[in-house]
């Protein structure tokens, strides 16, 4: 039998996410002992446009030709996961999104801005094409990837855990940081899944695994204010990796080949 | 001299971070066009932190590069501790910089062998490589793991670590993790040198050019602070910086290109050790003597033996810093201050250079990034025209095309860094 085959794209990001594999040294060959390697391009293999049973896509759609891309991709494609948060909810660089004219941004600042291919807004991959599914973090994990992957092919649908940080805190015997220490921590509103990294090191969470199911935002920012954060600053606490309100919803946007509104 | 009309398109350099194409057009034996092309789309960083607390700034910058968020991070931080005239203690700038050797040893060791060495076994990839040379490439992960770890001990994960913050760190680990580490450390030393053995034994192109070398010095080897010195003599601090580095935007790119006084320079590994042999401890500089030591060096081939060199300095400045660790008070009360700072280091690729001006209330109010990868952008393309007559462009268009980019990734672009857009005045140099 064939093995199935894998594509790995990028698309407006950091490349933090792609490292989720660059990083599991040998635990990388071994996966791709079981898995074809089609297209990579940070290692190397170049092969856009083959078709694939399992692409990962890192990044966001923030030009016109990456409107063409995502849509290609999607139609080589037999299961589509959106890897990381620039990815699933447009990440950090939606921040334009919230700006009152992104357009300006580039037109003031750029000495000649013809040259420049840019959207106003950061996409995230569902507002242009059908996800299967979303791994949520800023940046995702090796343990991640692998689990998304390997279950998809033992066509297992794989589990969306919404479920809060502070769950994932309190099972890791951390003190909580928001309580004992008035950290403005963004735990209760956040997803679990990295690990309860930052209340481990005693500081707040930031929120970089975007939006837990069941959270009270309207509660977490009057106690951030509660806390004596100024309410701007309460709120901008809701707004950094994943700034997008509008596409924090996985079931909101996901569903449909359309042009975004 | 074969007259014939070639033109190379590579539409996207693999193992490059980023995105990244060049475009050659030759013409009857003569480059009439050659551009390096970073079509990396702006991510507007330095216009969306605008506003933001300055306490948010090193979550917010490690998100510009996957490989070297630490970088962002350091340069970040010195440059709003400089503002706020803090004084770190010996135990901050000790973990600043072993946490910054660990992104050395990681970022150094990925490129070597899943991104360079490939290229010289005519192979793709690093799994090509690996069924090769299965042992180059368990010690290559071996020693990527070592600068993970190391990464992990302070920042909780290696890619966009969180234990930074301005005016020192979030958290001293115990001792007991210390122990672990180091003894991990201390198998993998003997590891980067036999990397570096072998690194000194490989036949490279002989291709020497005209390049100023630009980087950092300090008592130490420079990497997260120092003055900014050159081959050509220069001496600044970080507000210096823009009186001789100007930036200026080039059609075919994404990525604005730095030129000093007008002219292309080298940031990264080989200026580095061009310029600060003479603080190399001991050990190294008996290896590199034995070695033959090709340094200084003005051919970019010799960049790969650069990073080998700093992997095993970075390896045992680690060692010899978690050999006293103890834990300590990890951050300090400091006093907001409105006004204009600036701070630099040694990215992996080269220096990176941060100003900001902030607020009495600790608000952005305008920020400026000069990544490495703008800086050397002038001197790629400068060196591929170079690197592309000497090497004979009479050579198949494949062979070509596979030259250019072993020529490029000499430089290890980290094109996701072209995140560098800022108002300015159109101007007209060199």
């Amino acid at each position: 039998m064939a093995k199935p085959t894998l594509a790995v794209h990028k698309f407006s990001s950091c490349d933090g996410c792609q490292l989720a594999l660059l990083n599991m040294g040998p635990d990388l060959l071994a996966l791709a002992e079981q898995l074809e390697i089609k297209h990579f391009a940070e290692a190397g293999i170049v092969n856009e446009s083959a078709p694939v049973d399992i692409a990962l896509v890192e990044g966001s759609v923030v030009t016109a030709a990456d409107e063409t891309r995502i849509r290609e991709v999607r139609a080589n494609s037999r299961y589509l996961i959106s890897m990381g948060a620039c990815a699933t909810s447009g990440g950090i660089q939606a921040l334009k999104n919230l700006a009152e004219d992104p357009s300006a941004w580039v037109g003031q600042l750029y000495p000649q801005t013809e040259f420049i291919d840019s959207l106003d807004r950061s996409h995230a991959l569902k507002a242009y094409v059908r996800v299967d599914f979303e791994l949520w973090g800023c940046p995702v994990n090796s343990r991640q990837v692998v689990a998304a992957a390997g279950q998809l092919l033992q066509g297992v649908s794989p589990v969306d855990n919404r479920e809060k940080l502070c769950l994932e805190c309190k099972r890791a015997g951390q003190v909580c940081t928001l309580v004992t220490r008035g950290e403005p921590c963004m735990g209760p509103v956040t997803r679990a899944g990295c690990g309860a990294l930052c209340p481990a090191f005693g500081r707040a969470c930031y929120g970089c695994y975007g939006e837990a199911e069941l959270s009270n935002g309207d509660a977490l920012q009057r106690r951030l204010e509660g806390l004596g954060l100024a309410p701007e600053r309460a709120a901008a606490r809701f707004r950094l990796i994943h700034p997008d309100q509008q596409q924090q919803d996985p079931l909101q946007l996901s569903g449909g080949d359309h042009d975004p509104a | 001299m074969t007259r014939r009309k070639i033109q190379i398109n590579v539409p996207s350099l693999a193992r490059v971070e980023g995105e990244g194409a060049l475009h050659l057009k030759i013409e009857q034996g003569r480059i009439e066009q050659l551009q390096f092309r970073i079509y990396e789309p702006p991510r507007f960083f330095e216009q969306f932190m605008q506003g933001r607390h300055y306490t948010e700034v090193p979550d917010i910058v490690a998100r510009i590069c996957g490989i070297c968020p630490v970088a962002y991070q350091v340069s970040a931080v010195n440059a709003l501790e400089s503002l706020f005239a803090l004084e770190t203690t010996p135990w901050i700038s000790n973990m600043r910089r072993l946490l910054y050797c660990g992104e050395w040893i990681q970022s150094h060791s990925l490129h070597i062998h899943l991104l360079a060495l490939p290229d010289y076994f005519a192979e793709e990839t690093v799994l090509g490589l690996a069924a090769k040379e299965p042992e180059l490439v368990r010690r290559g992960f071996a020693i990527q793991e070592a600068g993970n770890r190391l990464i992990r001990f302070l920042g909780g994960r290696s890619v966009h670590p969180v234990g930074i913050q301005v005016g020192g760190f979030h958290h001293a680990p115990a001792v007991s993790e210390a122990r672990s580490l180091l003894s991990f450390l201390e198998d993998t030393l003997p590891q980067a040198e036999a990397l570096l053995e072998y690194l000194a034994g490989m036949a490279l192109p002989e291709q020497n050019q005209a390049f100023t070398s630009v980087t950092l010095a300090h008592q130490e080897y420079p990497i997260e602070q120092g003055e900014l010195i050159s081959s050509t003599g220069l001496r600044l601090q970080p507000e210096q910086y823009e009186s001789h580095f100007k930036e200026l935007q080039s059609p075919h790119s994404t990525a604005l290109w730095s030129l000093l006084d007008g002219q292309d320079y080298l940031v990264g590994p080989l200026a580095r050790l061009n310029l600060n042999q003479a603080v190399l401890p001991a050990f190294l500089q008996r290896h590199l003597q034995r070695l033959g030591n090709p340094f200084p060096s003005q051919n970019m081939f010799h960049s790969m033996l650069a990073r080998g060199v700093e992997i095993c300095l970075a390896l045992y400045e680690a060692i010899t810093i978690l050999r006293e660790y103890q834990p300590d008070t990890p951050a300090l009360e400091l006093q907001v201050k409105a006004g204009v700072g600036c701070g630099w280091s040694e990215a992996p690729r080269g220096l990176l250079w941060h100003r900001y001006r902030v607020d009495s209330e600790g608000l952005i109010q305008e920020a400026k990034i000069v990544p490495p990868t703008s800086q050397n952008q002038a001197r790629i393309e400068q060196d591929l025209r170079h690197s592309l007559h000497q090497f004979g462009l009479d050579h198949s268009t494949e062979a070509l095309r596979l030259h250019s980019e072993k020529v490029i990734r000499n430089y290890d672009p980290c094109i996701s860094c072209a995140t560098h857009f800022l108002k300015m005045s159109v101007e007209r140099q060199g």
